[in-house]
């Protein structure tokens, strides 16, 4: 195992961020904190409440779910994109470090970017409204696996991309109207039923769906699902990394 | 002695179907400073990014001090410093966090002594803390050479290390490579400067088309394939050669004032003896000779031309 060089990719990414602070983390910050302001305080004032919890305090865990998956797959999918689009991607293509390890670099640094930016967004978010976390353990969980799952999928997108636009289009055009639709802002249950039985065939909800559980304790679909569902984006993404590295794709001539 | 990389029928062709390689065999020596010259498109880059693991071999094999590259992969990789032939590098990085970078990604704890170091012997220590993007030509390429070394490579690939970069540089530059050497680095340069070639490398390749059409000793390279030029200065200008000499390959030059005589030297008998003796029977006095070898340009030239 390499982990001088794991090590140094896992660094060198996190001193991107630290580089580029306000567009990683104060941007997200803001933009929720918008969201609390019109969603929460200007609409949530017309609910009273959903599934038993204030309508601003039912928009923590999905507006966190939202940023931590876009965020997640723009960070790790520039990161990795950014060395192969200047060139530099033939040191590590030439260094003596596997492809499990460079993964662990990229992937886990984009990762640890989402759950500090998740966090900053909750303690954001304490700022606005009042909330509770029935299951401490269970929230970190679904956060860390969540944003690993997306940060493998970003990484996969910057390898697979081969230009900006393609990298631009793939979180506009599906990550983040699949987190809108996601169940972020409202209970899949106020869906009409047609609606419902779609919005299940969204990957998303189940994530949005678990993490609220984690939260309050209630939940749009059965948790179980929720984590089968997170375990296998996880396995999806893993499996597609790994065919990426065994076949050399768009990585080595 | 085993020699440090051993090359065997490496042949590459690219998804595109052009076969770049066509099935290369050569061994490099440990310590040695090879140059493999050859014009733009001959295969050199291709050969380097097989050695180092960015490019897939189509089929044959490479070994780096016994490892195979595929199958020993990792200590493979380990002991080669690569410097690529395009100047790519990561722009907002300062040339400090970008050289260590690198030492940490061929598996080395930091030193910051040694990067300390390496960055003084490149002229590169006041713009440790610069952003690589704003530095010139000349230093990225510099910083390039000093993540190639931040992480003490036994072999060192440079991959045109001095195009692009003006003369004085050029000069600094080779003393650099040849500290190196002295230091027990195996170099392999690839140029099309055929002026580099000859100051520095202890051994040159000829690629042409995806072929090695030789590696020599320069030395004797330069001896076997070199003609030599014997110039007589005349003491009295002549207007033609003298029907007698005809047989002899011969040309007048400055006016009349010079004979320029060519022989290989690869002959045993030279015919000089002869010559000077056939001057002195028609009364061709002669005030001063030199003898000139053929520059590996010379050399170069003909051999391409030969197999073109
Ligand atoms: N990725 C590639 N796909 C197709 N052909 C390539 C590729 N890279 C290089 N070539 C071709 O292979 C030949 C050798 O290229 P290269 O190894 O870069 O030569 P050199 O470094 O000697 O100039 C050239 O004709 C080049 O066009
Ligand atoms: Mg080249």
């Amino acid at each position: 195992m390499n982990l001088h060089a794991i090590k140094a990719i896992y660094v060198f990414e996190l001193a991107r961020t630290w580089r580029t602070l306000f567009q990683s983390i104060a941007g997200p910050v803001i933009s929720t904190s918008l969201y609390f302001i019109v969603f929460g305080t200007a609409i949530g004032g017309r609910f009273a409440s959903v599934e038993g919890v204030s309508y601003g305090a039912f928009l923590v865990p999905g507006l966190v779910m939202m940023s931590v998956l876009t965020e997640s797959v723009s960070n790790a999918s520039f990161g990795i994109y950014m060395p192969r689009y200047s060139g530099t991607i033939y040191e590590v293509l030439s260094a003596p470090i596997s492809a499990f390890e460079t993964v662990i670099g990229y992937v886990g640094a984009a990762a640890t970017k989402s759950v500090i930016l998740g966090t900053l967004i909750l303690l954001t978010a304490r700022l606005f409204v009042d909330f509770s976390i029935g299951h401490p353990f269970w929230m970190v969980a679904f956060l860390v696996l969540t944003s690993v799952a997306f940060s493998l999928l970003g990484f996969i997108l910057g390898i697979w991309a081969n230009g900006w636009e393609k990298l631009q289009i793939v979180p506009m055009l599906i990550v983040t109207p699949l987190a809108f639709l996601g169940g972020s802002f409202y209970s899949i249950g106020m869906l009409p039923p047609f609606w419902q039985k779609i919005a299940l065939f969204n990957p998303i909800v189940y994530l949005v769906s678990g993490f609220r559980w984690s939260f309050y304790g209630a939940a749009d679909v059965p948790v179980v699902l929720s984590l089968a569902m997170t375990a296998l984006l996880l396995a999806i993404c893993l499996a597609v990394v790994w065919w990426i590295f065994r076949t050399g794709y768009k990585l080595k001539n | 002695m085993q020699p440090i990389i051993e090359i065997r029928g490496l042949e590459k062709t690219y998804a595109s179907g052009f076969q770049a390689l066509k099935g290369i065999d050569l061994d490099i020596r440990r310590g040695e400073i090879l140059a493999l010259l050859g014009p733009n498109g001959a295969g050199k880059t291709t050969l380097i990014s097989i050695v180092c693991g960015i490019v897939r071999a189509t089929s044959g094999s490479v070994t780096v001090d016994g490892h195979d590259i595929v199958r020993d992969w990792r200590a493979a990789r380990s002991l080669i410093g690569l410097v690529p032939q395009e100047l790519t590098t990561e722009a907002f990085e300062s040339v400090w966090a970008t050289v260590s970078f690198s030492r940490g990604l061929f598996g080395k704890p930091s030193n910051p002594a040694l990067i300390e170091r390496i960055l003084k012997d490149l002229s590169l220590w006041d713009k440790k803390d610069t952003k690589v993007m704003a530095l010139s030509g000349g230093m990225k390429r510099r910083v390039l050479i000093a993540k190639a070394l931040s992480h003490e490579p036994s072999i060192l690939f440079l991959d045109e290390p001095t195009a692009g970069v003006d003369v004085e540089l050029r000069r600094g530059m080779w003393e650099m490579i040849g500290r190196l050497r002295d230091s027990g680095v195996t170099i392999i340069l690839t140029t099309h400067y055929i002026e580099e070639a000859e100051e520095m490398a202890d051994s040159i390749g000829v690629i042409s088309g995806g072929r090695i059409i030789l590696v020599e000793e320069k030395a004797a390279l330069m001896e076997k394939l070199g003609k030599r030029l014997l110039t007589l200065q005349l003491q009295n200008p002549l207007n033609a050669i003298p029907a007698e000499l005809a047989d002899y390959p011969l040309t007048l030059s400055a006016g009349g004032r010079e004979l320029v005589y060519r022989f290989d030297t690869q002959q045993e008998r030279t015919g000089i003896a002869g010559l000077l003796r056939k001057l002195g029977d028609h009364g061709i006095n002669y005030t001063n000779l030199r003898t000139e070898e053929s520059s590996l340009e010379e050399i170069f030239v003909s051999l391409v031309r030969e197999r073109a």
